[in-house]
């Protein structure tokens, strides 16, 4: 059964069509890459899906569940899906376990030493056990970004939105953040990732969607997308990327 | 290579040398040329030919001494009259800066009313609201009317409190949207957002400017004598009046400056943490 479904989504920003009838779906356990230029629409596609961007047409369901429709209650819908921003997005003014443990304990109502402990628990596992009280200005753009997947993962979602997580990071801060993701997979977590690494799309990604002015111009298993495209601007794409170094 | 294994080579020594003398050089500069200012500056002042009636009138020492418990005393309304209204005028304008960021229609009504509020009385000249205040309204003879100290207070709140609200409203938006998006996605609402995201870290941004206003505050606490209450400078006014020496205005101006030592002193010291913290520093 499909996770998340998206039919005929449609957003505009000041008369520019943004997305432009775009349908996407992701069964469970599955990682879908958007690839795509600049501008394409990928991190409003995953805003849209978040619900921190209203629709100007279309519909979204998770589980079944329509999240699009006004009445739904977005902050429990947001709850389930874990979302992790290019620019890391911490909080500065708190610790890293504060960051990890604020909605766990705001959101969910845990008691701090459960929260703290779970907390820990997911720290020491990507090996960060020891930069728990530390803040985030003190952190590598590397670890910052593994805290964020680690707090988006503490609230147990669904499903997790990764929008171009390692744009920002000096290249050999990438690996590590990559591996986290490919753990995430292993562990049967159902992803959404916007991204720009080919070669990390092709080995982690059940199905690669490629964005062009707001539409899927073409979606399938990677070696089909990435190796043998159909659509001219798919080509395109890949063309510039591979003399950019990219692929 | 340790550090300690290095030996200056020759140009490093010499430019050394060079800096030490600079730095000899400097002070005796600094030292000479404020020695030449003072002593100019206290020859002028006690060569004026109304020097000695300006020390009899301004500097008389036992007069000092007798107006200054009447001073003290007044200066002890000045302290609790800032703390009060301070608090106050914090807690308002934190409030009228929280609504007036409140999105949708039905909040249009109380966003138009906080706006208004602040409109009006960063407008208001302090003098005219506080004779408004503690003149007009017991004119209105209520029953159970505040005294003129509260009613005095109440204006310094509401005046302070509309500058206050634009500091903590710079503060709110200077955090970045992100942010906001951030502590949304993790399902926290608009007001765990601004609880626990937004307003921590706008607070800490706009920490130097509250500070400064409230020293402002503290210095026209005094104005509430306008309608009465005797404060350290109105203290001063009636020791004057009834010995025709304006030494205890001297005695209030000195006391003020003791006062408000600590409060600048903490407002540098904050101002100079914050920078730091902005520019990466620990
Ligand atoms: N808040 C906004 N206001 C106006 N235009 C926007 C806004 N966000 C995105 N856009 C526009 O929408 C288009 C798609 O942006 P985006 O989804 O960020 O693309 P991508 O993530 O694929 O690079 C871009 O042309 C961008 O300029
Ligand atoms: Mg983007």
């Amino acid at each position: 059964m499909a996770l998340l479904r998206c039919r005929g989504l449609r957003k505009e920003y000041a008369g520019a069509v943004v997305l432009d009838r775009l349908d996407l779906t992701v069964a469970e356990h599955q990682v879908v890459a958007l690839i795509g230029a600049s501008g394409s629409g990928k991190s409003t596609l995953l805003r849209c899906v978040n619900l921190l961007d209203d629709l100007d047409d279309g519909t979204v369901e998770l589980d079944g569940e329509d999240i699009s429709d006004p009445r739904v209650d977005a902050d429990r819908v947001r709850r389930r899906i874990g979302m992790v921003f290019q620019a890391y997005n911490l909080f500065p003014h708190l610790s890293v376990l504060e960051n990890i443990t604020l909605a766990p304990r705001r959101v969910h109502r845990r008691a701090r030493a459960e929260a703290e402990a779970q907390a820990r628990e997911l720290l020491d596992r990507v090996g960060l056990g020891d930069r728990a009280d530390a803040y985030p200005d003190r952190l590598s753009g590397g670890q910052q970004q593994r805290v964020a997947i680690v707090r988006a993962l503490a609230n147990s979602p669904r499903l997790m939105l990764l929008d171009e997580v390692t744009s920002a990071l000096d290249p050999e801060l990438v690996g590590e953040v990559l591996a986290m993701i490919r753990d995430l997979k292993a562990d049967g977590m159902t992803m959404v990732l916007a991204t720009h690494e080919m070669g990390f799309a092709r080995e982690v990604a059940d199905e690669v969607c490629f964005l062009d002015a707001g539409r899927v111009v073409e979606s399938g298993p990677p070696e089909q997308v990435l190796g043998e495209p159909t659509q001219p601007r798919t080509r395109q794409f890949l063309r510039r990327i591979i003399e950019a170094g990219r692929l | 290579m340790t550090v300690l294994d290095h030996i200056p080579s020759e140009a490093q020594l010499r430019r050394a040398a060079y800096r030490r003398r600079q730095t000899v050089y400097s002070v005796l500069v600094a030292a000479s040329s404020t020695a030449a200012l003072g002593t100019l500056l206290v020859v002028a002042v006690t060569g004026a030919p109304g020097w000695e009636r300006v020390r009899r009138s301004f500097l008389d020492p036992e007069i000092a001494w007798d107006a200054l418990p009447a001073v003290l005393a007044g200066l002890w309304l000045n302290v609790r009259l800032l703390v009060c209204c301070a608090a106050g005028a914090l807690l308002l304008g934190l409030v009228i800066a929280v609504l007036r960021t409140l999105r949708g229609p039905i909040f249009f009504p109380v966003r138009a009313l906080a706006a208004g509020y602040t409109y009006t009385f960063r407008g208001l000249p302090l003098i005219i609201v506080l004779y408004l205040l503690t003149l007009g309204v017991p004119g209105l003879r209520l029953q159970g009317m505040p005294p003129v100290l509260v009613l005095g207070g109440l204006a310094l709140v509401l005046t302070y409190g509309g500058y206050l609200a634009e500091v903590f409203r710079a503060g709110i938006e200077s955090v970045h949207p992100s942010q906001l998006a951030a502590a949304r996605s993790l399902g926290l609402t608009y007001r765990q957002t601004m609880r626990h995201v937004v307003l921590p870290q706008a607070v800490r941004r706009v920490a130097p400017p509250l500070l400064n206003d409230v020293v402002a505050l503290q210095k026209d606490v005094g104005l509430v004598s306008l309608a009465g209450p005797i404060d350290a400078v109105r203290a001063a006014q009636i020791a004057t009046a009834q010995t025709f020496n304006y030494t205890p205005y001297v005695v209030a101006g000195v006391l003020f400056v003791l006062l408000a030592i600590p409060l600048i002193a903490v407002t540098d010291w904050v101002t100079l943490r914050s920078a730091r913290r902005q520019s990466g520093g620990s």
